[in-house]
């Protein structure tokens, strides 16, 4: 029990932080919106709907990994990942909490992208939705082990996104069957077992990346 | 370009690829020579001053 | 930790693979017969294939070694686990060559995006060369070791992940237009493919032999200038 009560509580203590600053979630906003803008002026102007759809996955992605470059630099600039390493919590508990916290970030900005996208280019159905749910936990349970990664490297920000964006190809393919195809049920089971597997992976390995 | 050639040229691409590798090799390897020349030369001193 | 007894197959084995792959060309242009469908472009997958195979194979014995470091500690693994992978992005980029050249024999096009096997070499190729920037980028020490160990690791699950998801993209992206089942191969066929796969595996094992004994010298070498300035 105390499990999952280190895990809430690192969770709240990240959305506490983040209400306080508001530097990380208003400009992920702020990008995702502006990014859906360039894209109507990117699309040709006979591009179908399902090439916009892919555009909505794309967009999500960026914004996604705008927010994760952020991720681990409250405990950077304060030392304070030692710190917690060194709590008597179970390492992976960290991750776990780091990464609802992402999520509860990357939904909100969903909750406004996804109308955003339905207003700009096309109705956003039932399938997309369910699409972006699964995608974003898998995209917040691997960003948040790799930003850890990469916040051990001297490049931080210019290394993330090439260890991301590999790992992000699943999800988009995923993602874009589920708006596009008409069985989305295949591409929602796929992710699925993406999110599954991957989640499984980072929560096994999350102590190893962090401790010498 | 007909397709034997192409197959040549897949093929020929193993093998340049392969004489590279061994050229990389040569140069580590004449790079080590130097160095344990060097190392050679520091231990002779060494040996002399004690 | 010394492995000197160890090195003295380093040249045996590379003699093998000479060998092998000499008797892996000669089957694969005398020995096996023409493709009915294809022609002479068939054979190309004679190494093709048996390349990628193997860079699968390194790709997985590079996340074994990173399995033992982490369970283990023993810092070796980490030099076996970069190697193998280093190893393995070599046969994958060749993997990539030869395959596009057999696109354009084949096709008429120099990448097919409805080729399962070089659309997942591209994604794998980007995957690990991120490894190679991202080790290349942290400080060395078990740090690094560790990061690279579950990268590797990640690496080795993505292989079939992205493999279903260009499964399932075709139905999305491609209605698949150029279709092609795999080849069916005759006796003398599937001999010279077996004999080529043999040959390509024991190249790429004399080849991570080769780096490793040179990767050690170099350390064994460092430590000596130390000692001696």
């Amino acid at each position: 029990m105390t499990y999952f009560t280190d895990v809430v509580t690192l969770a709240r203590k990240d959305l506490r932080l983040e209400l306080r600053a508001r530097d990380t979630f208003p400009a992920m906003l702020l990008f995702v919106i502006s990014t859906l803008v360039i894209f109507h002026f990117a699309l040709p102007a006979d591009a179908d709907e399902v090439a916009a759809q892919g555009l909505l996955w794309v967009a999500l992605v960026f914004t996604a990994l705008l927010g994760l470059a952020r991720v681990w630099a409250p405990e950077r600039e304060s030392g304070a990942l030692e710190g917690l390493v060194l709590a008597p919590c179970d390492r992976s508990a960290i991750w776990l909490g780091k990464a609802t916290a992402v999520f509860v970030f990357l939904g909100a900005v969903e909750l406004v992208a996804l109308p955003a996208f339905g207003l700009f280019f096309a109705p956003v159905d039932a399938a997309t939705v369910a699409g972006v749910i699964l995608a974003s936990i898998g995209i917040c349970a691997v960003g948040t082990l790799l930003a850890a990664m990469a916040a051990a490297s001297r490049t931080r920000e210019l290394v993330l996104p090439l260890l991301f964006l590999p790992l992000a190809i699943p999800l988009v393919v995923g993602g874009v069957g589920a708006s596009v195809s008409p069985d989305p049920g295949r591409y929602l089971a796929f992710l699925a077992l993406y999110d599954g597997i991957f989640a499984v992976l980072c929560w096994a390995s999350f102590e190893y990346v962090v401790s010498e | 370009m007909s397709q034997g050639e192409y197959v040549a040229a897949a093929y020929g691409v193993v093998f340049v690829a392969l004489l590279v590798y061994v050229a990389i090799i040569a140069a580590k390897l004449a790079r080590l020579e130097r160095e344990t020349a060097e190392i050679a030369e520091l231990a002779r001193k060494r040996a002399s001053n004690v | 930790m010394s492995t000197s007894s160890r090195n003295n197959h380093v040249p045996v084995l590379a003699a093998l693979a000479a060998a092998l792959i000499g008797v892996a060309i000669g089957f694969a242009f005398f020995v096996a017969p023409e493709d009915v469908d294809q022609g002479i472009s068939q054979r190309i997958f004679y190494f093709h294939v048996p390349i990628a195979l193997t860079a699968y194979s390194c790709f997985g014995w590079g996340a074994y070694k990173a399995l033992l470091l982490l369970w283990r500690k023993d810092e070796r693994y980490d030099l076996e686990s970069y190697v193998a992978i280093h190893q393995g992005t070599i046969f994958g980029s060749l993997t990539l060559l030869t395959g596009s050249i057999w696109a354009k024999a084949s096709w008429g096009h120099w990448w097919l995006w409805s080729e399962n096997q070089l659309v997942l070499f591209l994604v794998l190729f980007l995957f690990y060369s991120a490894y190679f920037m991202l080790r290349f980028s942290i400080e060395e020490g078990p740090r690094r070791a560790n990061i690279s160990a579950v990268y590797a690791l990640f690496g080795v699950v993505l292989i079939p992940v992205s493999f279903l998801a260009i499964r399932l993209a075709e139905n999305i992206i491609h209605p698949t237009v150029f279709t092609r089942e795999g080849p069916q191969m005759s006796g003398t066929m599937f001999l010279t493919f077996c004999i080529a796969w043999l040959a390509m595996t024991v190249l790429a094992y004399a080849l991570y032999r080769l780096e490793l004994l040179g990767k050690r010298l170099d350390s064994n070498l460092r430590e000596l200038r130390e000692l001696v300035t």
